[in-house]
């Protein structure tokens, strides 16, 4: 049974269609990386995974429950989109760290107001859940190396170390799905490499994974699976082995050769 | 014959005045900023253009003009001045101040709401969108993320305006309020001194140093977490 279920997903921006008919799905443990050049809709793709645009037409389901379907209002209203956003967690190109809290308030803060409206007497719990948050984030900042800065802000961390901190931020809700949005287009090759060592452990933790990415050599590597869109459709999919060392499209053949 | 002492205690009164002008007006001019900053930023076109229109006309006319017209036109278009007013219980004095502190709050109000409105926008979107994707409401994103970052955004121009609040309170002497410049003038009148007038010029300094000395300290402690 597939994890993630993507069915005739339609976007469009005013009269330009960013998304003709999106269909995919996915397995449980497998990481799924897409690629294409600009303006191909890979970012609204993932952008309409994550409700920050909201499809035109199509379905989502994950496990097999319908959670978006443009034609069921029942699922469109706010809290529904809160309830159902947290299957996907979703890391920016541009990590967008809060400035005001450390390292270790970032990574509890949304956790924490989600303990507080879902616990009927939070109060009396407040100093347990708050333990148990904190003792789990420093889980999370262990496995990504970063322990030491718990207490830093996040202006006073490197490119690399700010990313690494934003996708422990995204792994404090348990997502099923956790999605990356290019996440190391904004960093130099040596932040980049530790980044990316940062996604390949998730993957062998079993943690299903979408990557947005121009790193050619993390796709082929990394993924399990590779979609190659182009012009708002998906072109070509397959394992890395048919997309890198067989491509059939000429679409994916000229965009290989750049 | 005035002395020193009887002199400052004279402008002290005055400075009194002028005080309660500074924060009376901080006090309304605040909320109400903030109130035309959501306003401007509303989606209803006509809202949003009366409201730009209003703080246009306020912002590009001087505050000389409008504490005249605030005092001086109810008068002409009531045929019944501010001042024979019945809130005001015949109590001259408090119907001019009471006059002037409109002026001064609806003219800070608009440049208050345009630093709001700026300080707002330039939260990037980004900011908004990480806190949706961690499924935060609407209302916990503002308080607990977006807010402090507006508050930072506006402290260096608030800080600008608030001390200009302070010496613009000068010109309520021109409807009659009796602040610290008008108490001098008083001096200078009746008994032709005019050194009073060039010693408000210390209250003034000493206020505003203690202005910018609150502000600093604000601004320190909020950029102890940013560059």
């Amino acid at each position: 049974m597939a994890l993630l279920r993507v069915e005739q997903l339609t976007k469009s921006f005013g009269e330009t269609r960013v998304l003709k008919g999106i269909d995919f799905e996915m397995e449980s443990g497998e990481v799924l990386s897409i690629i294409g050049s600009s303006g191909s809709g890979k970012t609204t793709l993932l952008r309409c995974l994550n409700f920050l645009e909201t499809a035109d037409g199509g379905s989502i389901y994950v496990d097999e429950k319908p959670i978006f379907n443009a034609e069921d209002p029942s699922l469109m209203t706010p809290k529904a989109i809160r309830h159902n956003r947290i299957n996907f967690g979703l890391v920016f190109q541009s990590f967008n760290l809060f400035p005001q809290y450390t390292v270790l308030q970032n990574l509890t803060l949304a956790a924490m107001m989600k303990a507080k409206e879902e616990t009927s007497d939070y109060s009396k719990q407040k100093r347990a859940i708050n333990a148990a948050l904190d003792k789990q984030a420093l889980k999370l900042l262990e496995r990504i190396g970063l322990s030491e800065k718990m207490d830093a802000y996040p202006c006073e961390l490197s490119g690399g170390q700010q990313q690494r901190v934003a996708i422990a931020r995204a792994l404090m809700l348990t997502p099923r799905i956790l999605c990356f949005d290019e996440p190391t287009s904004a960093l130099d090759p040596e932040l980049t490499k530790e980044v990316l060592h940062v996604i390949k452990d998730l993957k062998t933790a079993g943690n299903t994974m979408i990557v947005v990415t121009h790193e050619m050599d993390f796709a082929r590597n990394v993924s399990d699976k590779v979609i190659f869109m182009a012009k708002g459709i998906i072109e070509e999919s397959g394992t890395p082995e048919e997309i890198f060392e067989s491509p059939k499209s000429p679409l994916l053949k000229s965009f290989l050769k750049q | 014959m005035e002395t020193f002492f009887s002199v400052t205690a004279k402008l002290a009164q005055g400075f009194g005045t002028t005080l309660s002008l500074f924060f009376l007006t901080l006090l309304f001019a605040i909320p109400l900023g903030l109130l035309f900053a959501c306003l401007s930023r509303l989606r209803i076109r006509l809202f949003r253009f009366l409201m730009r229109a209003f703080i246009y006309i306020i912002r590009g006319t001087p505050l000389l003009l409008q504490l005249m017209i605030v005092v001086y036109l109810p008068g002409i278009v009531f045929d019944r001045p501010l001042t024979k007013w019945e809130i005001f219980h015949q109590n001259v004095p408090l119907a001019y101040f009471c006059g002037a502190l409109f002026a001064f709050v609806i003219n800070y109000a608009c440049y208050f709401a345009e630093i709001f409105r700026g300080g707002i926008e330039n939260i990037p979107k980004g900011q908004y969108e990480a806190c949706e994707v961690l499924g935060m409401s609407k209302t916990q994103a503002f308080f607990r993320v977006i807010l402090l970052q507006v508050i930072r955004n506006i402290v260096a121009p608030m800080s600008n305006e608030v001390v200009t609040l302070v010496k613009d309170t000068a010109l309520a002497r021109t409807v009659s309020v009796v602040e610290i410049y008008f108490a001098a003038s008083e001096i200078l009148r009746l008994q032709f001194i005019i050194w009073p007038l060039f010693y408000t010029g210390a209250f003034y300094l000493a206020f505003s140093a203690l202005v910018t000395l609150l502000f600093g300290l604000l601004e320190k402690r909020l950029s102890r977490y940013w560059r």
